[in-house]
């Protein structure tokens, strides 16, 4: 009964909020999508792991809706995003072809991100402004706060918005970052998808404050806590930040509580944000069962297309590996040493 | 043709590129009302607004990620840091970023940024003096500039500053002020990648760079009292590293020294030994010789920095020790 009675006041929140945020079926549906794609996507890279095909890549697992709500009011094209390793569903809701995901992750020569160059999970599109993206920890949120501040002397309308974990806030870069975009009001988001454990180390023994947001307050700008397994409830937070980014209030830190699930393949999980809204949109006649099963086969055959293709692509050619470490019209790095059998290094 | 100091040269190369290019934006620690700690950008706040000339917080490191993140949405930023020392704190941003955005995104992505810092010997101490061209020289993907002169500082810098990959541009602050010398009117530019010879020579070359240079000239005048020919070889871009010039004045002379202010153990003057040593093996006459600092800190006292570094004195011996070998 108690169970129940949690879901119908789940359910009348939801209707709530999508009310406020003027969300028809069809965005809902588009957002369960998205994040069932990611969930989707995020099994076959685990296999891939598991078969050891590719080292490395983080899961997103139970950030669905925290990534895809935070990229719900992102301007693609327009806005720049600086993601870290575990935003696979923020980066196939922008419009990363599942095909880029798979080649990267088997650092393929046509892999779009970087060519096998980088561990997989380093991102990197220009045309979606996807900033390319390094292994380091917290070392994008300056870069964030550099781009913003040149978009805001510019005059452009553009917004950066960089993600992180929560142990990313104990990095130095973080606290910079932080300070110059408080102090010049810049248009930039910060978001920490807190899980609550820094690779083995749980929060409690990261910080002495309770919440990441408490953090905000040194340095002027609005920390904001939402529920990072109910979608509607971020979409809700993003649009906030987004406006007070565009509308030139400066920025702000939105901690997003992302929920530690399960396996794959282990019991539903009641704080998966893939099932609740799954639930929701069923209960509300958004969603058949049968469009749902649909959705699920139409997604998994076209993404077991698209790993089949990654497979079959060439590996990345060894007479390439010079390339792109300078401008094409750059001085040669180190001209031609008779030394190394006169080949250029 | 007017006779200037480097950092004369240093603020009009800034001037003359944040006039030419609107995307041109400088950024440091006390830079704008107050002109930057030895003043190279004074005036510049008041020519151009708080948009092109940014006061930074006290990080070097934020610094150097603000410059870098401003790059990437286009803009061409200038970062100066107080003194090279200072660079340490930003090292994962100059190694782990800048170097690598282009490589990494196969070009999608660039970081024309310019890092100028004073650096060497003049006083200040272990933390403010240090010769730190060696760190970067090693990393793939950053180019490293020093000049010598007020003419090669205004050139390079406007070049450094067209350039559109991550340059560090390291300033002997030491030359500052002294000598002044003939900078040449107009839009002077001085390409990345080419060394020079300031002097000719025929007994042997140096090899050397920034304020060395000077101290090789003033060595030279000495050894020709004594018949010695000494060849100068100011390298002024580390990297791309200008194999070629160098190779053809130990070709000519048959004899060389490296030498650079930096403590020598591990100093980028093994790098350039090597590369004689591998290359012109069957020109030298004698052994390819270094001549650089103690492995020491240098100390802030006149005297005691004066024991620690290289000087004119240092290299003469090195050159006479060289030529009566053989």
């Amino acid at each position: 009964m108690r169970r129940q009675d949690d879901e119908r006041m789940r359910f009348a929140r939801l209707d709530a909020r999508r009310i406020t945020l003027d969300l028809q079926a069809d965005d809902l549906l588009r957002a369960y999508r998205n994040m069932l794609r990611a969930r989707l996507v995020d099994e076959r890279l685990a296999e891939l792991r598991a078969q050891g095909y590719a080292a490395g890549g983080a899961s997103c697992r139970g950030h669905e809706a925290a990534q895809v709500g935070c990229v719900e009011p992102l301007n693609v094209g327009l806005d720049y995003i600086l993601p870290y390793y575990r935003d696979l569903a923020a980066l196939l809701a922008i419009g990363m072809p599942p095909e880029a995901i798979f080649l990267n992750q088997l650092s393929r020569a046509t892999d779009p991100i970087s060519g096998g160059r980088m561990r997989p999970a380093q991102w990197n599109s220009r045309a979606l402004r996807v900033v390319s993206a390094s292994g380091l920890v917290a070392t994008q949120t300056l870069h964030a706060a550099g781009i913003a501040f040149a978009a805001k002397l510019r005059h452009e309308n553009a917004v950066a918005v960089t993600f992180f974990g929560e142990g990313a806030t104990s990095e130095g870069d973080f606290h910079e970052a932080l300070n110059f975009a408080g102090l010049h009001h810049l248009p930039v988001i910060f978001v920490c998808e807190n899980n609550g454990i820094a690779l083995s180390t749980p929060q409690s023994a990261q910080m002495s404050v309770a919440h990441v947001a408490d953090r905000a307050a040194g340095y002027g700008m609005p920390g904001v806590i939402v529920d990072g397994s109910d979608v509607l409830a971020v979409i809700g937070a993003a649009r906030e930040a987004f406006m007070r980014a565009r509308s030139g209030l400066g920025p702000t830190l939105l901690e997003v509580i992302v929920p530690r699930l399960g396996p794959a393949g282990s019991m539903p999980d009641p704080h998966d944000p893939v099932e609740q809204l799954r639930v929701y949109l069923i209960s509300r006649g958004d969603l058949s069962p049968e469009a749902d099963a649909q959705m699920r086969a139409d997604l998994a055959a076209g993404l077991d297309a698209a790993l089949k293709a990654a497979l079959a692509a060439p590996l990345p050619d060894p007479a390439t590996v010079g390339e792109h470490l300078f401008a094409p019209d750059s001085a040669s790095p180190s001209p031609t040493n008779p030394a190394d059998g006169g080949k250029e290094r | 043709m007017a006779q200037q100091t480097m950092i004369r040269a240093l603020h009009d190369g800034l001037r003359e590129e944040m006039a030419r290019d609107e995307r041109v934006v400088l950024l440091g620690e006390d830079i704008g009302a107050a002109g930057g700690i030895f003043n190279a950008t004074q005036g510049l706040r008041r020519e151009f607004g708080p948009a092109r000339v940014w006061d930074m917080p006290l990080t070097e490191n934020g610094t150097v990620g603000i410059a870098i993140g401003a790059a990437l949405a286009g803009l061409r930023p200038v970062a100066e840091v107080q003194f090279a020392d200072y660079l340490f704190a930003a090292m994962s941003q100059l190694v782990n970023e800048a170097a690598k955005v282009r490589y990494r995104s196969q070009g999608e992505w660039s970081c024309p940024i310019v890092v100028r810092a004073p650096y060497g010997g003049g006083g200040g101490g272990p933390d403010h003096t240090q010769n730190v061209e060696a760190f970067f020289a090693h990393v793939p993907g950053l180019k490293v500039v020093i000049p010598s002169n007020p003419a090669d500082t205004k050139g390079l810098l406007k070049a450094a500053i067209r350039d559109g990959d991550p340059v560090i541009f390291l300033e002997p602050k030491r030359l500052y002020h002294e000598p002044p010398g003939e900078v040449p009117d107009g839009d002077y530019l001085v390409p990345l990648g080419r060394a020079v010879v300031r002097r000719e020579g025929s007994d042997a070359s140096v090899i050397t760079y920034g304020a060395m240079v000077v101290e090789s000239l003033a060595a030279a005048e000495v050894l020709a009292g004594d018949g010695i020919e000494l060849e100068v070889v100011d390298v002024r871009t580390l990297q791309p590293l200008d194999f070629t010039t160098i190779a053809a004045s130990v070709h000519k002379t048959t004899r060389a020294v490296v030498f650079h202010e930096d403590v020598r153990f591990g100093g980028f003057g093994a790098e350039l030994a090597a590369f004689i040593s591998e290359v012109c093996f069957d020109d030298l006459a004698g052994p390819v010789l270094r001549v650089g600092a103690l492995s020491l800190p240098t100390p802030a006292s006149p005297e005691l920095e004066t024991a620690v570094l290289p000087n004119a004195e240092t290299l003469v011996a090195a050159v006479r020790h060289l030529t009566t070998l053989h």
